[in-house]
């Protein structure tokens, strides 16, 4: 299922909404909605992952890309990952870069 | 906006990849603007061809030849560009001479892992079975270098203050007792950190965590039949590579992070890692083993070869790598700053590292170039470098490695000392006395923190089998019981294995507290084998190499059932970190008196089994007495400074909890000047002001 990007802001939050599969392929529409957060200078960055059905390594190294581009001052929260996929971010020790929350 | 890179375009198109020629340093991929320069050394290779693969499918997507004009020196360089770096798959096909006897065995039919592979492909989840048909079984692959390492910087511990915990990654938390959520990975080991905390050891030393293939090994079950593993892992497939099948994540390719996790997190609870590593020779055996990387890229340069072409067997397992040739001292020093840049390692212990200072025809050399260059490496400089200073073919030098100033030594000759006073051998004190003061016969120069103590290691017995078992018992490895190690030192304390005699098994208790009492009031840097602090067995087996069962296994269950055995074990650890005289850098001189029965009268006789030493630094006095004779002695104590008495702090003869007196808590003797040492104890006193 390919990846459907969706980002809305509000005052200095941005919340980005996933929905399919987040691989190599579809990585890149996920890092431009990271970088037009880090644009506008946001405090907090809220993904919503609920609908996330899959994240391969790409998608993992997407966080760490988020992290290194919003700065260590901006909070960023992932919320309600199914539990393989917050498992894997856990596994791979990018729970210290992410908020992880369940929905 | 900053302007493109000149160097960022392609001069010509191979295979249908625009190319350019590439830089010949750094080896291996590195990423670069709009592509990955990807670089290999062979001296007599006459064509290289770069094979890429998309993950998962068994063909090459495309192979590319490395254009004549594209070698500089030795060195075939290239960049291609239009690859995304982290999915690319590589290897390298090389064609050259086959004449063994001079030393080339190229074999172009094969694909060859990059000796320099960040990350390798194809042994992504232990145990999956191999695809021997696979062409390249052994991928390269890149790995980002974007890890979010925040504020992570290396404890820094001195030397003569760790307290080292030898552990196998997989082993550790792969028994279902472990109750991590990941069993056998790196994350599971993250998980049991507060663990490691709470035991009070500052040091991991990790077993071979380099990639390498589990099912290289061709021998099987003599009972079931079944396959045996590699379970150690000591033959090396990949030097850069960290093992996938370790990581919980291996299968999405993110064993680096995993990894990294692993060693940010002992950082930050205080713990160094030391990695075991194995250099002195790799996965691809003798002339009947495969070739994978080293051989078909450039067998004499990598190898030591006889003259007659033949590969010389210093490691016992078919080659040794030619540690002294430049190129090859090169790829060990890049590779140990990898792990000391990219994965934030503290320290490596160094298999059978006699071997790194042999010549390339096999003489051992007085100043072996190689050890010289780690010694004083600006990236190492701050890195505990440790030698298991011996090798496979009878070159033994404990006390004598090359270690300019830099290099500790497992030292063996502790191990052997302390396990024939324990069991009571005749004319051990003399030795005893000089290893527990940190063996300055062997050392004089070094200090103390030269000496890696140990009674246990993973070669050989578990502490509990050492007083459980008086022969090895290594039937399931499937060589008939001749591997492993003979002169073992060990005694069963009266009935062979597994036993209910209460009085037996009081005495195997005790004596395994009487080896750790030893160990961890001694001056030099102890060494724990994980799970000897719960009393792990590998019932009598100790060559566990090929066992990926409960047999290697660290049960967890053991803690509750030994749990005096850890108390102990945590107590004296606690014990150790809190008293610096037992740490000094400098080998104890006049701050040390020794005594036998009688205070000020040591018995260096062979019959005697009984020895007492006291330690003094400043204020502090500690009084440690062992006694390996079958009977009890009445001593007389030595006197502690003015306005201090004796309190006791352990005695191995007394149940638990009073086998050992938390800090502060130490209670005073009954009658000052004197204790009753019982039969087959060890007492450790402690001089506190009189109240």
């Amino acid at each position: 299922m390919p990846l459907t990007v969706t980002v809305s802001t509000t005052g200095q939050a941005a919340t980005i909404d996933l929905t399919g599969e987040l691989d190599a392929a579809s990585a890149p529409a996920f890092h431009d909605t990271i970088e037009q957060a880090a644009a506008a200078g946001v405090r907090e960055l809220v993904i919503r992952a609920h609908r996330l059905t899959y994240m391969a390594s790409a998608g993992l190294r997407s966080l760490v890309f988020a992290r290194q581009k919003l700065g260590d001052d901006v909070r960023i929260t992932v919320l309600g990952a199914i539990a393989p996929v917050a498992r894997t971010i856990r596994q791979a020790g990018f729970d210290c870069s992410v908020t992880l929350v369940d929905a | 906006m900053s302007p493109e890179r000149i160097d960022a375009y392609p001069t010509r198109a191979i295979a249908g990849y625009g190319v350019r020629a590439g830089n010949p340093l750094p080896f291996g991929a590195t990423a670069v603007p709009g592509g990955i320069n990807f670089s290999v050394y062979s001296d007599r290779a006459t064509r290289m061809w770069l094979v890429l693969f998309r993950p998962g499918e068994a063909e090459p997507a495309a192979e590319l030849e490395f254009p004549a004009e594209f070698r500089i020196g030795s060195v075939f360089a290239m960049t291609v560009f239009g690859l995304d770096p982290e999915t690319v798959e590589y290897g390298f096909r090389a064609d050259g001479p086959f004449d063994p006897a001079h030393g080339d065995r190229f074999d172009p039919s094969r694909v060859l892992t990059d000796p320099y592979a960040r990350t390798i492909a194809g042994r992504d989840v232990w145990g999956a079975e191999p695809d021997r048909d696979r062409l390249c079984p052994y991928r390269s692959r890149l790995v980002p270098d974007d890890f979010d390492w925040g504020d992570d910087a290396p404890p820094g511990i001195p030397t003569e203050d760790l307290v080292v915990y030898e552990l196998h990654v997989r082993g550790f938390t792969c028994h279902p007792s472990s109750g991590v959520s990941a069993p056998g990975t790196y994350a599971g080991l993250r998980e049991k950190i507060p663990y490691l905390r709470e035991l009070g050891v500052n040091c991991v030393e990790l077993m071979p965590v380099f990639e390498f293939d589990e099912h290289d090994n061709p021998r099987t079950d003599p009972v079931t039949g079944e396959p045996l593993l590699d379970y150690w892992g000591y033959n090396t497939v990949g030097f850069f590579a960290p093992k996938a099948g370790y990581a919980a994540t291996g299968r999405f390719g993110m064993q680096a992070d995993e990894f990294k996790s692993l060693v940010k997190d002992l950082h930050t609870a205080g713990i160094e890692v030391v990695l075991d590593v194995v250099f002195n020779h790799t996965a691809e055996g003798n002339e009947q083993g495969p070739t994978l990387s080293f051989r078909g890229l450039d067998n004499a340069t990598y190898y030591m070869l006889t003259p007659d072409g033949d590969y010389y067997n210093f490691s016992g397992t078919g080659n040794t790598v030619n540690c002294n040739h430049p190129v090859v001292r090169d790829f060990v020093l890049n590779c140990l700053r990898h792990w000391v840049a990219q994965y934030h390692v503290d320290g490596f212990r160094f298999d059978l590292a006699a071997i790194l200072d042999r010549a390339p025809d096999g003489t051992p050399l007085a100043n072996p170039p190689l050890l010289e260059q780690l010694a004083h490496d600006p990236v190492l400089r701050h890195c505990k470098l440790i030698a298991e200073a011996w090798d496979a073919a009878g070159l033994y030098e404990v006390g004598s490695f090359p270690s300019y100033g830099r290099f500790a030594e497992w030292n063996g000759k502790y191990r052997d000392a302390v396990r024939r006073f324990l069991k009571g051998d005749p004319a051990t004190v003399g030795e005893l006395a000089t290893r527990i003061v940190g063996s300055p016969d062997l050392y004089t120069g070094r200090g103390t923190a030269a000496s890696v103590n140990f009674v246990t290691a993973h070669d050989g017995f578990t502490l509990h089998d050492l007083v459980t078992y008086n022969d090895k018992h290594n039937e399931a490895n499937g060589e008939a019981g001749r591997d492993g190690a003979n002169d073992n030192h060990s005694w069963n304390c009266g009935a062979e294995g597994p036993t209910d005699d209460p009085e037996i098994l009081r005495l195997r208790t005790r004596q395994m507290k009487n080896a750790l009492a030893l160990l961890l009031t001694s001056h030099g840097v102890p060494m724990l084998l994980a799970g000897d602090e719960m009393a792990r067995t590998q019932r009598g087996n100790n060559n566990t190499y090929c066992q990926d069962n409960e047999l290697s296994w660290l049960d967890w269950s053991l803690l509750d059932a030994n749990a005096g055995l850890h108390r102990f074990v945590r107590s004296l650890i606690a014990f150790r970190h809190a008293h610096p005289v037992l740490r000094s850098a400098a080998h104890p001189t006049c701050g040390v008196s020794w005594h036998g029965v009688r205070a000020g009268e040591p018995d260096w006789s062979a019959g005697c089994r009984l020895l007492a030493v006291t330690f003094a630094q400043g204020d502090e006095r500690i009084h440690l007495a062992a006694n390996a004779h079958w009977e009890a002695h009445e001593l007389e104590l030595p006197a502690p400074a003015p306005g201090t008495s004796w309190h006791l702090v352990a005695d191995t003869s007394a149940e638990p909890p009073h086998d050992i007196n938390p800090p502060t808590a130490e209670t005073t003797l009954a009658v000052p000047d004197r204790y009753r040492i019982g039969p087959r104890s060890t007492v450790i006193l402690l001089a506190r002001p009189t109240t």
